[in-house]
């Protein structure tokens, strides 16, 4: 299992931006560093298939060797994490959860409303959040929403994982904390993730190749 | 929406250049035309309805400017953003008959001084209301268009960064109103000069607010454009008709004076900006000008409460400030015969408000992907309704349309769409974005996203742009009057019909409902969504602009 970018472009009214070339094993964290407005966000949302015109994308994006720039952003199974991690308010944290829980999974039984619950239970407790499972999610600390965007994310069964500076708003003893649950959940789910960040201490504790782009 | 207004400007400008089959017209001239401009009073027609109309515009918006520049930033703003639902709610003909009730020489002000203060025993001979400069039409203009502006600014303001601009330019020295005049009021006013444009039109071509307290002698120039359409005699159509199109003309020379007004205005206000003065003197008015702000209100208030107590009121010989009795049964006599009126009114209200709500959602969609041309919808704002209504009648009847309830809802989608729009594009934009970007990286397609999340979020918007479409629809007068042939009732129409009766209970009685809709139609929409996200924090502030 692997995320393939071969010359992976994102353009603005035809000026380009960023381009990105590499491949991300299962488990493992390529890095994107860079100033601000050289276009890393922008990377991510392409890859993600949410950038819309003027916005453009080109080259090759392969994840286990299927074409993603052919495929519908909601079937590309990319998971994707912002720095602001923008629970739906109008849910509770379980709503969050099961609202990524796919219906058309492996797992005939989805479309049982009590079935999804427990999935979703299941991966509230991979971050320790189950016992917060009724709560609206606006009366969460910020690592605990962190949390659950997390379980949220993983709970739609992505092949992969793009986080947009997903530890840029914690305090520095809630960021490590944070950083350790998403790579090891990560690695224990064999997810290859591209990060996009600022501080080389993320980098530094993904492990894994760094590519800085320029302005 | 530009086919009807187009079409119906047709519809009118054939008639007035002598083409009207139908009567055996068919003189391609400009004779009608010519007895337009020939008829009695036609010049101090069009005068009244310029200046009412100009009048109103500018005092309406120097009130908005005023009032926003003294409260800006404090507790005072806030409360008056929660008096404007109930008072934009009114329809414009509600407001009149309040201010009939206070400021007739029989009404509540001179009984409250009378005799004490004044002298009157009986109502004195006072041309206080339907004076011939239309000086009390302008003042029930203000008090409608003033909030409607002052709403039009408020959702302006995150997009011109207010808050942001006045501590800036604080920090530079200036006043409070100073800051707000120099660093916000100039970016504001590009953002509300479609809406300004929409007072200045509709003003200068109201029907029902002038019926009940314009000049008639003579009376504005659409009021007498309704008169001429109404005529038994066939060929006074055909004066009514270019009659219209003499409203729609004088509406477009005083779009075109004000813009250049406004340029000359735009001049002047970049000099005074660059002047350097800080404007700290400003400041003293800004008691004066809550003052007038609360004044205003109270007016429109009291108005409201008077014309609830009119409906049941028993015998109330001038001067004394109260009646000498509360008949309840005045109501039990009335309501049943009034039953079909409030049916029609509600089945009416809501086909246009659901056809408008989806509409408008279906445009703002467009619109985020892209672009539409959602400026056009504005037109039926900006050109006056007696300019397009009566050739629209025409059209339909031509094309074999029976005048019923189906056409008026229809005609009224051409009204409450535009306000849904008003209403809907700030907080639809102010969502943020990514909520849904989010959804689609779980999987969620297009309609999920739509329904499971943006819709759940926008409830509280949605649920508003209803009760404000209910209250346009619940208001409309022309549109009911003309596209129904006069027989379709709504609460309005019997309203201004009642309006110029001596009955006060009966008018008491259907400016209630006036109020009374609208009214329970916006306390639905802000207890729905409170009671659905009750335990929802953060539902708010997902709308707020990043």
């Amino acid at each position: 299992m692997s995320l393939v970018l071969n010359g992976f472009s994102v353009s603005l009214d035809g000026h380009p931006l960023a381009v990105l070339d590499g491949e991300v094993e299962r488990g493992k964290v390529l890095s994107v560093m860079g100033p601000s407005g050289v276009g890393k966000s922008s990377l991510l949302l392409g890859m993600a298939g949410l950038l819309e015109p003027p916005f453009t994308v080109a080259g090759r994006l392969e994840l286990n060797g299927r074409d993603l720039l052919a495929t519908p952003s909601q079937e590309r199974a990319l998971g994707l994490m912002f720095q602001d991690p923008l629970l739906f308010p109008h849910m509770s944290v379980l709503g969050n959860v099961m609202f990524a829980v796919n219906r058309r999974g492996r797992d005939g039984a989805r479309r049982n409303r009590g079935r999804r619950a427990e999935l979703a239970l299941s991966h509230l407790k991979r971050v320790d959040m189950h016992t917060l499972a009724t709560r609206d999610p606006d009366t969460l600390s910020g690592g605990q929403k962190s949390r659950v965007a997390l379980a949220r994310t993983l709970a739609a069964e992505p092949e992969a994982l793009l986080l947009d500076e997903p530890f840029a708003a914690l305090d520095q003893a809630l960021r490590a904390q944070i950083r350790r649950i998403v790579f090891s959940l990560a690695a224990q789910d064999g997810l290859p993730v591209v990060m996009v960040s600022h501080d080389p201490a993320d980098a530094a504790a993904a492990g894994g190749p760094v590519v800085s782009l320029m302005a | 929406m530009l086919v009807p207004v187009v079409a119906g400007v047709v519809g009118i400008v054939l008639p007035a250049l002598g083409y009207f089959p139908v009567i055996g017209y068919e003189l391609w001239g400009p004779e009608i035309i010519l007895g337009l401009l020939a008829e009695p009073g036609f010049t101090r027609s069009v005068m009244v309805s310029a200046w009412t109309g100009l009048v109103a515009t500018v005092l309406s918006l120097f009130l908005t400017v005023a009032i926003l520049a003294a409260t800006f930033g404090t507790r005072a703003l806030v409360v008056a953003e929660r008096l404007l639902a109930p008072i934009l709610s009114v329809p414009h003909a509600a407001a009149a008959l309040g201010l009939v009730f206070l400021f007739a020489p029989s009404g509540f002000i001179l009984r409250l001084l009378s005799p004490w203060a004044t002298g009157y025993e009986v109502p004195p001979d006072l041309l206080i209301l339907r004076d011939p400069w239309g000086w009390s039409l302008v003042a029930a203009l203000v008090l409608k268009e003033l909030p409607f502006l002052f709403l039009m600014a408020l959702a302006a303001m995150p997009q011109v960064k207010a808050r942001e601009r006045v501590m800036v330019a604080r920090s530079l020295g200036y006043g409070r109103m100073g800051a707000f005049l120099h660093a916000v009021w100039p970016l504001l006013y590009r953002q509300i000069r479609l809406p300004v444009l929409a007072v200045l039109a509709f003003s200068a071509s109201v029907v029902d607010v002038a019926i009940i307290l314009g000049p008639n002698r003579p009376a504005p120039l659409s009021v007498r454009v309704v008169e001429w359409m109404g005529s038994p005699d066939l060929s006074a159509w055909a004066t009514g008709s270019a009659g219209a199109l003499a409203v729609l003309v004088l509406v477009l020379a005083l779009i075109v004076l004000w813009l250049m007004v406004e340029v000359a205005g735009g001049r002047v206000a970049g000099q005074i900006c660059l002047s350097g003065h800080r404007m700290r003197w400003a400041d003293g008015l800004r008691g004066v000008i809550v003052a007038v702000a609360c004044v205003l209100a109270l007016t429109m208030f009291l108005g409201f409460g008077g014309l609830i107590m009119q409906s049941v009121a028993g015998f109330w010989r001038f001067p004394d400030a109260w009646p000498s009795a509360f008949v309840w049964s005045a109501w039990g006599d009335r309501l049943p015969a009034a039953l079909g009126t409030l049916s029609t009114t509600f089945v009416i209200a809501l086909v246009a408000t659901v056809l408008s709500l989806v509409g408008a959602v279906v445009l703002l969609e467009a619109d985020r992907r892209g672009g539409a041309p959602v400026w056009i919808l504005y037109l039926p704002l900006l050109v006056p309704q007696v300019a397009f209504l009566f050739g629209l009648n025409v059209l339909a009847i031509g094309a074999g349309v029976t005048p019923g309830l189906a056409i008026v809802a229809l005609t009224h989608v051409i009204f409450t769409l535009p306000y849904a729009l008003i209403a809907l594009r700030g907080p639809w934009r102010a969502l943020d974005a990514r909520y849904e970007q989010v959804a689609g990286t779980l999987g969620a397609g297009p309609l999920r996203r739509f329904f499971g999340v943006r819709v759940p979020l926008m409830l509280l918007p949605l649920c508003v742009t209803a009760a404000l479409c209910i209250a346009v629809s619940v208001g409309l007068y022309l549109p009911t009057l003309i596209v129904g042939a006069g027989r379709v009732e709504t609460v309005t129409t019997e309203a201004v019909a009642a309006s110029v009766g001596a009955d006060r209970r009966l008018i008491g009685f259907w400016a209630t409902f006036q109020l009374l809709i609208p009214a329970a139609a916006f306390a639905l929409a802000r207890w729905l969504p409170a009671m659905v996200y009750r335990d929802r924090r953060g539902v708010r502030a997902a709308r707020q602009p990043g």
